[in-house]
């Protein structure tokens, strides 16, 4: 099976989501393995990221593999005025594979464009971050059984979070109910509700997070608030407390309901949430190591031999 | 001198190539400037504000001996959408059609996202058009939708 890079969640099929989930639970089950003996990853984070880059890591070496790579653009060639381009294509003489974060939006796809060998995205500016939005699926997955026909409540920034637009196009498969809760400057854009629109996936969207909200949802996917993202500071004084996820508020919730998050948090789940057995977040990175191995096997084009 | 004969008399005659008709005055020369008529040593009419019955005012550019691939010619769809087109061979108009925005666009649009890989990389944009009536494109990068009025020509 030939190798390909992954870009974007856009470009997987259903049955691509379903077979890379099906291989991440075989690695959960047995992480240690030795796939990629005699191959070398190389991941190139021109823009550091050290939780992505520690899992992408991880899994490479769980795999057999080796790694060579850089964790700051600060200390390569592109710092002297190298082209996106030149560096690919010298790594490319180098690796099998290239794991790369970028600041700039759409190099993850460049890149794919000028080498020969698979690329993985992991992260490119705003844009895409595909192996965040399969390791949330696998947590949704797991903690539910199954993907189909739940109730997912997204919570915060919805109009610039990209793992929520991502999470949107991933799930748009599998039969969804959807509840938007953002305050109203951080509302979902236009353009993702026209997906569900399309496809006919239910939503409703709410500028207050109530319990009532919270007690229909299957899945709870909190976000961060992002303070970059504001010109005007009072304004994001005014909406960073709206919508705050406390204990309490849990009470009534379902038996089934899991928390998840993306991560980094700031204040949006308090502290007393991580002792309740529905907190998820911590575990949910976890399952990231074991779709990242999925992953890099199906860039290689050796998931058949899992 | 009858209408007619004072139509015939604005713009001479072309016996082989493309004439294109009802361009709206303020594109013309963003049209000549996106088909490369600066680099083209084919005999070239270039005229402005035409009376038109149906726009008012209107341009003209006539070009001997050239004749467009589609691709080439329905990039000036994003400027002028109902710019019409005539295919002369032999003093007669034998093909004559409105042109309408490709399926994609490459090195002619400019992304109006500063942090996208194509302004910061020597390379070509890459534009989906993904909504032809409205005239929406959306970068094959950084996957952001422009829409019409704010299309930037490179």
């Amino acid at each position: 099976m030939p190798g390909k890079s992954l870009v974007s969640i856009d470009q997987c099929s259903r049955e691509d989501i379903l077979r890379i989930l099906k291989n991440a639970a075989r690695f959960e089950a047995n992480p240690n393995r030795t796939l990629l003996n005699g191959k070398v990853a190389a991941t190139l984070f021109f823009e550091p990221s050290t939780r992505t880059r520690l899992s992408f890591e991880t899994a490479v070496n769980r795999l057999g593999g080796r790694v060579v790579g850089f964790q700051d653009a600060s200390t390569t060639s592109s710092s002297k005025g190298e082209t996106l381009k030149d560096t690919i294509l010298m790594v490319s003489n180098y690796a099998d594979l290239i794991i790369m974060r970028h600041h700039l939006e759409g190099a993850a796809r460049y890149a794919s464009e000028v080498t020969g060998i698979p690329v993985i995205n992991a992260g490119d500016g705003a844009n895409q971050h595909p192996s965040q939005t399969l390791l949330d699926l696998y947590s949704i997955q797991k903690t539910q059984g199954k993907l189909t026909d739940l109730s997912i409540t997204i919570v915060g920034d919805l109009k610039y979070g990209r793992t929520v637009h991502s999470l949107i196009v991933g799930m748009s498969y599998f039969n969804p109910t959807f509840h938007f809760v953002a305050p109203e400057e951080l509302r979902m854009p236009e353009e993702q509700k026209n997906i569900c629109d399309k496809l006919n996936i239910p939503y409703t969207e709410h500028t207050d997070f109530t319990e009532d909200i919270i007690n229909q949802s299957d899945i709870l996917y909190m976000t961060r608030v992002q303070r970059e993202r504001f010109t005007d500071m009072e304004e994001y004084e005014r909406v960073k407390n709206i919508c705050i996820l406390k204990n309490e508020m849990l009470k009534n919730s379902k038996e089934n309901l899991r928390i998840l998050h993306p991560l980094p948090r700031v204040n949006e789940i308090a502290y007393d949430v991580d002792d309740n057995p529905k907190a998820y977040f911590i575990q949910q990175a976890r399952n990231g190591l074991f779709t990242r191995q999925a992953i890099i096997c199906e860039a290689l084009g050796i998931n058949h031999l899992i | 001198m009858s209408a007619k004969k004072k139509k015939e008399l604005q713009v001479a005659a072309l016996e082989n190539g493309t004439a294109i008709d009802h361009i709206p005055p303020s594109q013309l020369f963003k049209v000549a400037h996106l088909l490369e008529l600066d680099k083209m040593n084919n005999t070239i009419t270039i005229g402005n504000n035409f009376y038109s019955k149906k726009m008012g005012r209107k341009g003209m550019i006539k070009i001997a001996d050239k004749f467009f691939e589609e691709d080439e010619i329905n990039r000036i769809a994003l400027i002028a959408p109902n710019v019409i087109l005539n295919v002369i061979r032999d003093y007669e108009v034998i093909k004559k059609y409105p042109v309408t925005l490709p399926g994609k666009l490459t090195g002619i649009v400019k992304c109006n996202n500063p942090k996208c890989i194509t302004n910061n990389e020597p390379m070509l944009t890459r534009f989906d058009v993904i909504d032809k009536e409205k005239g929406a494109i959306k970068c094959r990068y950084c996957e952001r939708k422009i829409n019409k009025e704010d299309i930037i020509i490179k």
